[in-house]
């Protein structure tokens, strides 16, 4: 054990139980199961209460006794805290009672859910003594780790699957960050980096500091309740790509639950893919505990992960939460975005419109019940996904710069509407 | 010619820290029972109490998963290599 490990008090195997030193680890020895931070529960019981919390800045390091750095943060300390939004226009749409958009569209600094594990994963890092930092990703991790280990001055490596979004691709190049495309798709990216990972003695947030990374995401689930007034959500609809999000949003809600923050109360996580690349949902809804990988196909690359490292755990939470999970066509992926953006001037990324799709299936399926309460975590930022909908939400009309082309423009449309 | 395997780091206790290893066998399961004769041990890191490939592990021939191929009744050549890779988080 380290002198100084802030309230963790090891690493543990989520499959065996065996415990191993809070170091750059991430796999049992013995039977390759995911290791998870262990707290000390009942020192944090001690600092951390609501007005304690409530007194420290908006951003998500106000839960940080639940955060595994040992001392204080040093990337990223402006992170989270973004707007819960409610959606009253969204809910119409979709015909439930209460809905609310956990709106990550807009996190600092880099736009995405994936700047709360990063500033985690990096202030760990640092803590360790690792000067070089790296990642596998589908895009949104590659942008997050590029921009805050440029403000960190911490040398980067982002590996990619070749055939990107340009805007993640410059999103990650413009800070300098190391970019190395892969010619192949997100799981042979992470194959190779596991390799890499075992190679070279850098600090990959998603390999071997992923213990440390994958808790940053319950600050997602913390703001909620937060946000919600102390309490949690009936239903929380997350996108699925490795399953990590959706494991750490239930963990989130029991860890709230256990400190007294927010009272006992029963509560469903549901899971979104998109149809080409659907390994968990497909799973989830032929009631196997277990998934078949897939070759992704979709135009929702930031969850095109066919072999989700998370997945098993992602089926264990749904079913122990009575969750449902679903996936939809890359056409009602853009009518996703168009929704959100039209109904709550939110533009998100390709992520969002499966949450917000998958949303609406479980709506009018009865899944999730007309008058009940609803959080939609949306993680990413459309600008990020333009290629997706370019030329498929409108389009401009152009006039010369004459008030008589202008009106003839609008008398069209009165004739059109009418 | 042999065929190579990748060990990965949490492995390579059980095999002197020998970082590729060479096999004779014919298909991936032959592989495991072989690389198990010569360092015990090492099957039960791999496959769980049925027989099957751990939840948590993921094996490659060459660049594909098994379980797109023939899993464990997977054939190898002369010259393939097989990986053993532990599945790791999102990104």
């Amino acid at each position: 054990m380290e002198k100084n490990a802030g309230f963790m008090k090891a690493l543990k195997c989520r499959e065996c139980g065996r415990e191993y030193p809070l170091t750059a680890t991430h796999v049992c020895e013995f039977d390759f199961g995911p290791l998870e931070v262990v707290y000390d529960y009942n020192r944090i019981k001690q600092s951390l209460i609501r007005s304690v919390i409530q007194s420290r800045p908006q951003t998500m390091w106000r839960y940080r006794e639940l955060l595994p750095v040992a001392g204080e943060p040093t990337v990223g300390f402006q992170v989270g805290f973004t707007p819960l939004i409610r959606a009253d226009r969204l809910a119409r749409r979709l015909g439930v009672r209460e809905l609310w958009v956990k709106n990550d569209t807009v996190n600092y600094p880099s736009l995405s859910f994936k700047d709360r594990v990063v500033s985690v994963a990096l202030s760990r890092a640092r803590e360790l003594g690792f000067t070089t930092v790296a990642c596998a990703s589908t895009g949104n991790l590659a942008n997050s780790v590029a921009a805050n280990a440029a403000a960190a001055g911490l040398k980067a490596y982002v590996f990619i699957p070749a055939d990107l979004e340009q805007g993640k691709v410059v999103n990650s190049l413009v800070y300098g960050a190391e970019v190395i495309g892969i010619k192949g798709h997100y799981d042979e990216v992470n194959r190779l980096c596991a390799e890499i990972a075992g190679k070279y003695g850098w600090a990959f947030v998603n390999v071997n500091m992923r213990p440390y990374y994958a808790e940053g995401s319950k600050s997602m689930g913390f703001e909620i309740i937060e946000q919600l007034g102390w309490r949690v959500p009936q239903h929380t609809v997350v996108p699925m790509a490795s399953g990590s999000l959706l494991t750490k949003v239930q963990k989130s809600y029991q860890e709230f639950t256990k400190l007294g923050l927010a009272p006992e109360t029963t509560y469903h996580v549901h899971g979104a893919q998109a149809t080409g690349c659907a390994p968990i949902s497909t799973a989830q809804k032929a009631g196997l505990d277990f998934f078949k990988p897939v070759k992704p196909n979709t135009i929702a690359k930031s969850l095109a992960i066919g072999t989700p490292a998370d997945g098993f755990y992602a089926l264990k939470v749904m079913k122990e939460t009575g969750g449902a999970a679903d996936d939809v066509t890359d056409d009602e992926v853009r009518e996703g975005i168009r929704l959100l953006a039209e109904c709550e001037g939110i533009f998100a990324e390709t992520a969002g419109g499966v949450t917000v799709g998958v949303a609406k299936k479980l709506i009018v399926s009865g899944r999730i019940p007309a008058n009940d309460s609803v959080v939609l975590c949306v993680t990413g930022n459309g600008l990020k996904t333009l290629d997706a909908v370019v030329g498929q939400v409108g389009r401009t009309r152009e006039i010369k710069p004459s008030l008589r082309e202008f009106e003839a423009l609008l008398a069209h449309e009165d004739r059109v509407t009418a | 010619m042999p065929k190579k395997v990748r060990i990965p780091t949490p492995l390579r206790k059980l095999t002197n820290n020998e970082e590729l290893v060479e096999v004779n066998a014919a298909t991936i399961g032959e592989a495991i029972a072989e690389l198990q004769r010569r360092f015990p041990g090492i099957q039960e890191r791999l496959l769980d109490d049925t027989g099957a490939v751990r939840r948590f592990v993921n094996v490659y021939l060459n660049e594909e998963d098994i379980r797109f191929l023939q899993n464990q009744q997977t054939p190898v050549k002369d010259g393939d290599e097989i990986s053993i890779i532990p599945a790791i988080a999102g990104g």
